[in-house]
């Protein structure tokens, strides 16, 4: 049994408001800023981690016993982690899980990413709420601890807004990707078999998560990732029968070189867009993005689909929304296919003439529910109706026409 | 979907009787259900056999029928009333068997009424286990393997493919009754037979063991357009082989990944689909093998349960009224989040706290009950916790379940056997406190992994609970000058202050007073389903050690009630009922009002019940924290039982103001010395009494006040440790085991009164005037203890002057106590004399059955009397004398414990209670008895065996069963009087007279009723124990007193000469 008192080392968050809060230092010792949000999610720490989406914030989860399964090679959700820090109320270092192969605290310190533990995260989160989402400074340096400097540090950092951060996170270059699911364990729910024939996709990576691409390999798609850059022309060379947009971290509206290409490409392939990648075909067909107050970081959002009534509880990870007057006032034929129970945002849109359809949320889980995972199967029937030469639109496979 | 509007009138079945397996969290559901249903503006009916509810106050429902909870009272019911449908899914096991029946037998296509919910055929898929392992073999998801056997040797040819050890569980019961785990061949037949018998079905399964697996449970809704969403999800501490309501239970789940966990959400999403549950809730178990993950299901019950209540407090989701609202037709997105009232019910409840449930048994009470834990349910009861952390929510847990124990204190390694091996034996085989045999191999150096290897408890829950023991090792050696520097820490932890007092050799006090001074204090954080993503506006609180504090204490004037905490036997939902009334009257009052309380069953933490609802451990510490910082008008401390009131005097020394009855005068009628003071001074009489705080002390009282005596110890409730005792000898015996028992407590002699007749009194008392709420007679005779004693409302035989003197003498009590509130006396008639037996100056576990039986609210006025009010002006000046008849009778726990014997005596055994009315006496103690599961025969042969001193007493019940053409078995003795008094006998053998035996005789079926009495020497009992056991097994009616008996065929004339009827509690009270 190791001593109790076991000296723990100090940590410091500091926001931009001027809030400070101590705790204990875990992962790398080293100072990171970024804007800080929360996550509701209960399991799937090491997902969040790894989640490209997540790079420029601070994630503090919700759920105060973070640690408990330690980390494995199958649950990353891309090669390395991506968040600038991580705030629990509770590590737990020895992690008890058949599948684990090493523990939280050594995942980030590898990761050189700080984390905190020990603070009033509901305490971070009411007021994250409260007041919004703002920039945070996590010191796990034992020589960087004062509050004023940290506080000062932080608001000189810069926000997520008008920053381009899928640069910093694409692939340099283009990769073929064929992984399906886990191997899963014995007693799961039967699955299905990958459908034929096969269909060609190119997948646009902004920060694409592992599991979209392993959702939509079972679903009978060859897939080619692309850097966010790549252009329409050289998309195209490729022969895909349709082109996925990812998801992807920050502010969609300062991607840049990206929405051009977007619109060439709407015009000739079926299309499908999800967080992100939803919001640049969004920004693409005329709409605007706005920034929400603390955005949805979580596995339990409801997402109703608004042709079926059928409410799926969903993963979302989004500080922005596609605005929907915009999108009217842009006159672009797209109708809202989904929207979020809490708060109305919309979550969905097709288009009413062409193969176009994105979501908000993440039907790929991943961590989260798989309630929505049925996007995927419609992203399949939009692409083979539209490779068999049917003249069909992406409300069309929404409404189930 | 907006709601049905083709329905008027919904017919809801509650659960009956608190039972072992099914307890208090259906009145919680049930009520909640009756609520929202009302709310849309149905007209609902209610059957429910059960007095001690909410469920079954006036208010309630539109009608309310205390009735038998059967085929015959339910068509009777639709007959009056008309419902169009029934909601079978709110009332357990018992309602939803209720529900098979009545489809089978036709009654819902005879009157054309329609079951909500759930349908007959999802039901029967997800109850009958052939049907729910073809459909989940349907859906692809594995089950042990498992066969299904409705004769031993059936049983036989299963068990080799499962192998040993195998489960054995029958079909149709609740709680697993009858289940079992055959570890040996040897015993194999024996549990079959066994879990056969059980059966309403005779049928069980036989079932590969999964022993060692972690066990998970899914809390899972479903509304009429297939939206599906997970409430919660529950981790077993206990691997499985332990009943999940006998096991410590954790939300939410703690050691899967999300892809592990993912897999079980949608095994449980296909599970609720193919087995049709169309709306409302369900609960999911399955089994996780920790080596690879695999996954298996391990049943559903397509309603709601005992743990969605445990979900519903643990999340601040209220299942049960939700899926009143979906049974109605409405979607999950329909419906509002009450907590945070702008988001819908159509989401999933996240948390940012640690949920612990632990179980609180009583095999204390039943001596020769085999206290390891099975697939079969025992515990009486639950404490639940939250805390930030597992850590900090187990130690409040454990505090919480009021067994001793403030935190991981040593266990006593009894004298002279190795101190190792005696705790193994506590970790290898599951049994209660298992927890504190861990801990304390821990402090002997002993690992996690071998603890895993022997308990297969999983490293994550070893490892916190050996985090905590390390932590009291560092806390035990620090310098006192260093203590305050870790306290804060330490608190963190959940460690309570007595907790740290025992480490470092200071009081409770002193611990406090330095951790006050050094300011530091609990924090209160908000239940709100939403990790306070969204504003929480229910304040629904439990306290941790952080920064903020969400209490936000109001200005207004406020009363605090206190509860019962965990229910166990003779601390109950009677106890909860009153708080609950106290919250409603006060509210009504105009005063706000706070509810401290940490059983998860409960309607009392209902967020809905009261203003503010503080989820916490009844403990001074925890208790005064609220205190200090709601600061209350008054604390309300006599409804919830002794755990309130044995805070009492703490609370009103550190400053608390007590509302009602003083502390002082609380004392004055529990001290033995102060209380014969008192009697003297009112000149009433009381069985000649004693104290003693030594051995020889009592054999000298015992002698003075002539055997045989009745011994205890003081402050019990529940009679616990109760006996009467014939002898010297046995009271040195007696001595030994209480005084260990209780240490700092004297034991109480009384002299015995043999033959007496018991009367039970609630008043209430507003200081100046003093009404008598009612007098109930008991059936039993003296020495059966009150709360397992049948009685009547009002008294069937006592005599006018008799009844007077009672009214008169509690009247004087009162007055000269100083009662302010609710008083409960207990008498003895013997002959003309009434003497009192005890005086309890707090609300009594009659309550709700004199204020159903009456048609006034008793502990709603005495919480308006102890805020102020007067008697009168509240309207309530006279006694009731209501012109039926209110049965109260006892249900005990029996079936559950193989081998213990079902004799009645002055310890209470009884986990619930049911009622009969009726204009007459008899049909009202008939009715009770079928409630209680003692179905009167009419016709047929009745079984008399009673001790000498019986014969006499007995002769004219028989007589009269014998004129009524039952046929008259009797053993010798009792046969030759029965004889002399003309009736006619066939004799049959004592069992130690060898068979055909009078236990062949109940075996072989031939025996329709059965009375039996034993005298107190425990050879005639060992003698007739199994009289009494295989009547029980076989479902036979029998009484264990003459009074009991004579009752019975009292009861069996009133039920020839006419049929049952019913009738509501709003037609019987309209005057």
């Amino acid at each position: 049994m190791k001593h109790a008192f076991s000296p723990q080392k100090p940590a410091l968050l500091a926001l931009a408001d001027g809030t400070v809060y101590r705790g204990h230092a875990f992962g790398a010792e080293t100072l990171e800023s970024g804007e800080v949000c929360f996550n509701t999610s209960l399991s799937g720490y090491q997902e969040i981690l790894t989640d490209p989406s997540y790079a420029g914030q601070i994630v503090c989860m919700t759920y105060t016993q973070i640690g408990n399964v330690g980390v494995n090679p199958e649950d990353s959700e891309s090669s390395r982690v991506f968040l600038s820090g991580f705030v629990v109320k509770e590590r737990f270092e020895a992690p008890s899980n058949w599948r684990a192969t090493g523990t939280l605290d050594g995942y980030l310190r590898e990761a050189g990413v700080p984390g905190i533990a020990g603070i009033d995260t509901r305490a971070l989160v009411r007021r994250i709420r409260d007041g919004g989402a703002q920039s945070g400074v996590l010191s796990t340096d034992p020589a960087s601890q004062d509050a004023d400097a940290l506080v000062a540090r932080a608001r000189k950092a810069p926000g997520l807004d008008g920053r381009d951060l899928v640069a910093e996170v694409t692939c340099k270059a283009a990769y073929d990707w064929s992984e399906g699911h886990w191997p899963g364990i014995s007693g799961e729910l039967p699955r299905r078999e990958r459908p034929n024939p096969r269909l060609r996709l190119v997948a646009y990576d902004f920060g694409i998560k592992r599991n979209i691409l392993r959702m939509l390999v079972e679903e009978g798609f060859d897939i080619t990732v692309v850097p966010a850059a790549t252009t329409a022309e050289d998309a195209l060379a490729l022969e895909p029968d349709a082109i996925f947009l990812s998801n992807g971290p920050g502010d969609p509206a300062a991607v840049e070189g990206v929405r051009e290409n977007v619109r060439i490409l709407a015009e000739h392939k079926p299309m499908f867009g999800i967080c992100l990648g939803h919001q640049i075909l969004g920004l693409a067909l005329g709409g605007q993005t706005r920034k929400l107050k603390f955005g949805h970081h979580g596995g339990n959002q409801p997402g109703k689909d608004l042709a079926t009534g059928k409410v799926a509880i969903c993963a979302e990870n989004h500080g922005y929304a596609v605005d929907a007057d915009s999108l009217r006032e842009a006159g672009e034929p797209v109708e809202i296919t989904h929207v979020n129970l809490n708060d109305d945002t919309v979550e969905g849109l097709a288009h009413r003439t062409r193969p176009l359809f994105s979501v908000q949320y993440h039907p790929e889980a991943s961590p989260g529910p798989h309630d929505a995972a049925y996007f995927f199967g419609r992203f399949r029937e939009l692409t083979l109706r539209t490779k068999q030469g049917q003249a069909v639109a992406g409300l069309d496979i929404a409404q189930g026409r | 979907m907006p709601k049905r509007t083709d329905i008027e009138t919904i017919l809801v079945i509650g659960s009956g009787p608190i039972v072992i397996g099914q307890a208090c969290e259906f009145d919680y559901s049930g009520t909640q259900a009756c609520k929202a249903l009302r709310e849309e503006g149905y007209r609902v009916v209610l059957l429910n056999s059960n007095p001690a509810t909410i469920m079954t106050d006036p208010e309630t429902a539109d009608r309310t029928y205390i009735e038998p909870m059967t085929i015959d009272s339910v068509e009777k019911i639709i007959e009056r009333e008309r419902p169009e449908v029934i909601l079978p899914t709110i009332g357990g096991q018992t309602a939803l068997n209720l529900a098979v029946d009545l489809a089978e037998g036709g009654v819902l296509e005879r009157h054309g009424v329609s079951l909500i919910g759930a349908n007959l055929e999802s039901i029967m898929k997800a109850e009958d286990r052939d049907l729910f392992r073809k459909a989940m073999q349907r859906i692809g998801l594995k089950l042990p393997a498992s066969g299904y056997a409705t004769s031993v040797a059936e049983a036989r040819e299963i068990v080799k493919e499962t192998g040993i050890p195998a489960i054995i569980r029958p079909s149709f019961t609740l709680g697993g009754t009858g289940g079992s785990v055959a570890m040996h061949d040897s015993e194999f037949d024996r549990q079959v037979e066994w879990a056969l018998k059980q059966s309403p079905r005779h049928q069980c399964l036989i079932e590969q063991s999964a022993l060692g697996w972690k066990e998970y449970e899914l809390e899972v809704m479903r509304d009429v357009a297939d939206n599906v969403v997970i409430i919660c999800s529950i981790e077993n501490l206990d691997p499985m082989g332990v009943h999940t309501g006998d096991s410590i239970t954790v939300a939410p789940a703690q050691t899967l990944t999300d892809k592990e966990y993912q897999v079980m959400r949608d095994a449980a999403v296909a599970i609720i689909r193919e087995i049709g549950v169309d709306t409302g809730g369900s609960n999911i178990q399955f089994a996780v093998n920790p080596k690879d993950g695999s996954l298996v299901v391990i049943e559903m019950n397509p309603r709601v349960s005992r743990s969605s209540a445990l979900a519903s407090k643990a999340t601040g989701f209220p299942i049960a009224k939700i899926a009143a609202k979906l049974a109605v037709g409405y979607t999950l997105d329909e419906i509002r989040n009450d907590i945070t009232r702008e988001t819908p019910a159509s989401f999933e409840p996240t948390i940012d706290y640690v949920v612990t449930k632990l179980p609180r048994f009583t095999f204390e009470k039943f001596p020769g009950a085999d206290d390891v834990l099975t697939t079969q349910m025992k515990s009486v009861g639950e404490a639940m916790a939250i805390g930030r952390t597992f850590k900090e929510s187990l130690q409040k847990a454990v505090r919480s379940l009021e067994t001793g124990h403030a935190g991981f204190d040593p266990p006593n390694i009894p004298e002279g056997q190795d101190a190792l091996e005696f705790l193994w034996s506590r970790i290898d085989t599951p049994r209660p406190e298992r927890l504190w045999a861990i801990a304390e191999v821990f402090r002997r150096g002993v690992s996690v992994e071998e603890v895993y290897e022997r308990s297969a408890i999983d490293p994550w829950f070893l490892r916190n609970l050996e985090e905590i023991v390390a932590f009291e090792f560092a806390l035990r050696d620090l310098p006192a000058s260093e203590r305050v520097s870790r306290l804060r820490s330490a608190k963190q932890l959940g460690f309570s202050d007595h907790r740290l007092g025992e480490l470092w050799g200071l009081s409770e006090t002193e611990v406090r007073s330095l951790r006050i001074e050094a300011g530091i204090v609990p924090v209160y954080k908000r239940v709100d389903t939403c990790a306070a993503e969204f504003e929480a506006h229910t304040p629904y609180l439990y306290s941790t050690y952080e920064d903020e504090c969400e209490a936000n204490p109001t200005d207004r004037k406020k009363i605090m009630i206190l509860g019962g905490g965990p229910n166990r036997i003779g601390q109950g939902i009677e106890f909860d009922y009153c708080c609950v009334h106290a919250a409603f009257a006060l509210s009504e009052a105009g005063y706000e009002t706070i509810m401290v309380n940490c059983n998860p069953e409960t309607v009392s933490t209902d967020y809905d019940t009261s203003d503010r609802l503080y989820f916490e451990p009844l403990t001074l510490e925890d208790v005064l924290a609220i205190a200090r910082l709601e600061k209350p008008h008054g604390v309300i401390v006599q409804f919830g039982g002794q755990t309130p009131l044995r805070l009492a005097m703490a609370l009103e020394r550190e400053g608390v103001p007590i509302l009602g009855t003083s502390p002082d005068a609380i004392d004055r009628a529990e001290d033995r010395e102060r209380f014969d003071a008192l009697l003297g001074q009112l000149r009433l009489k009381r069985p000649p009494s004693g104290i003693a705080r030594s051995v020889d002390e009592a054999v000298g009282v015992a002698a003075r006040v002539g055997y045989p005596v009745l011994v205890r110890p003081s402050y019990v409730l529940g009679g616990r440790a109760m006996q009467i005792v014939q002898d010297a000898d046995s009271l040195r015996d007696y001595m030994r085991f209480a005084v260990e028992a209780s240490p700092e407590h004297p034991i109480l002699i009384d002299r015995f009164l043999a033959d007496a007749t018991e009367v039970d009194v609630d008043a209430i008392c507003d200081g100046k005037l003093v009404v008598v709420g009612g007098i109930m007679e008991h059936i039993e005779e003296a020495g059966v203890h009150s709360g397992d004693s049948a009685c009547s409302l009002p008294p069937y035989s006592l005599p006018k002057r008799v009844l007077a003197e009672i009214e008169d003498a509690t009247r004087r009590l009162a007055l000269e106590i100083g009662v302010c509130g609710l008083m409960n006396v207990q008498y003895a008639v013997k002959g003309e004399d009434v003497y009192v037996l005890e005086v309890n100056p707090r609300a009594s576990r009659t309550v709700p059955f004199v204020s159903k039986a009456i048609g006034r609210p008793l502990a709603k006025l005495a919480a308006r009397t102890m805020a102020g009010e007067s008697l009168e002006a509240l309207g309530f000046t006279e006694a009731i004398v209501p012109s039926h008849f209110s049965v109260k009778e006892a249900v005990l726990p029996f079936l559950k414990f193989p081998n213990v014997d079902t004799l009645l005596g002055p310890e209470m055994k009884s986990t619930g209670e049911v009622m009969g009315i009726d204009s007459e006496f008899g049909r009202a103690y008939a009715k009770s008895q079928i409630q209680a599961g003692n179905s009167l025969p009419t016709k047929g042969c009745v079984l008399v065996s009673v001790r000498p001193e019986d014969h006499d007493r007995i002769a004219d019940a028989i007589a009269e069963l014998a004129e009524m053409g039952f046929q008259v078995v009797a053993t010798e003795g009792t046969a030759r009087t029965l004889k002399d008094r003309g009736i006619e006998v066939a004799v049959v053998n004592k069992v130690r007279e060898g068979s055909p035996h009078v236990v062949d005789a109940i075996e072989s079926g031939r025996v329709d009723l059965v009375i039996n009495t034993v005298g107190p020497d425990p050879s005639a009992v060992k003698d007739s124990f199994s009289i009494r056991r295989v009547s029980l097994m076989k479902g036979v009616p029998y009484f264990t007193t003459v009074a009991a008996g004579r009752a019975a065929s009292g009861a069996i004339r009133a039920l020839r000469a006419a049929t049952i009827g019913v009738r509501s509690l709003q037609e019987i009270h309209r005057s």
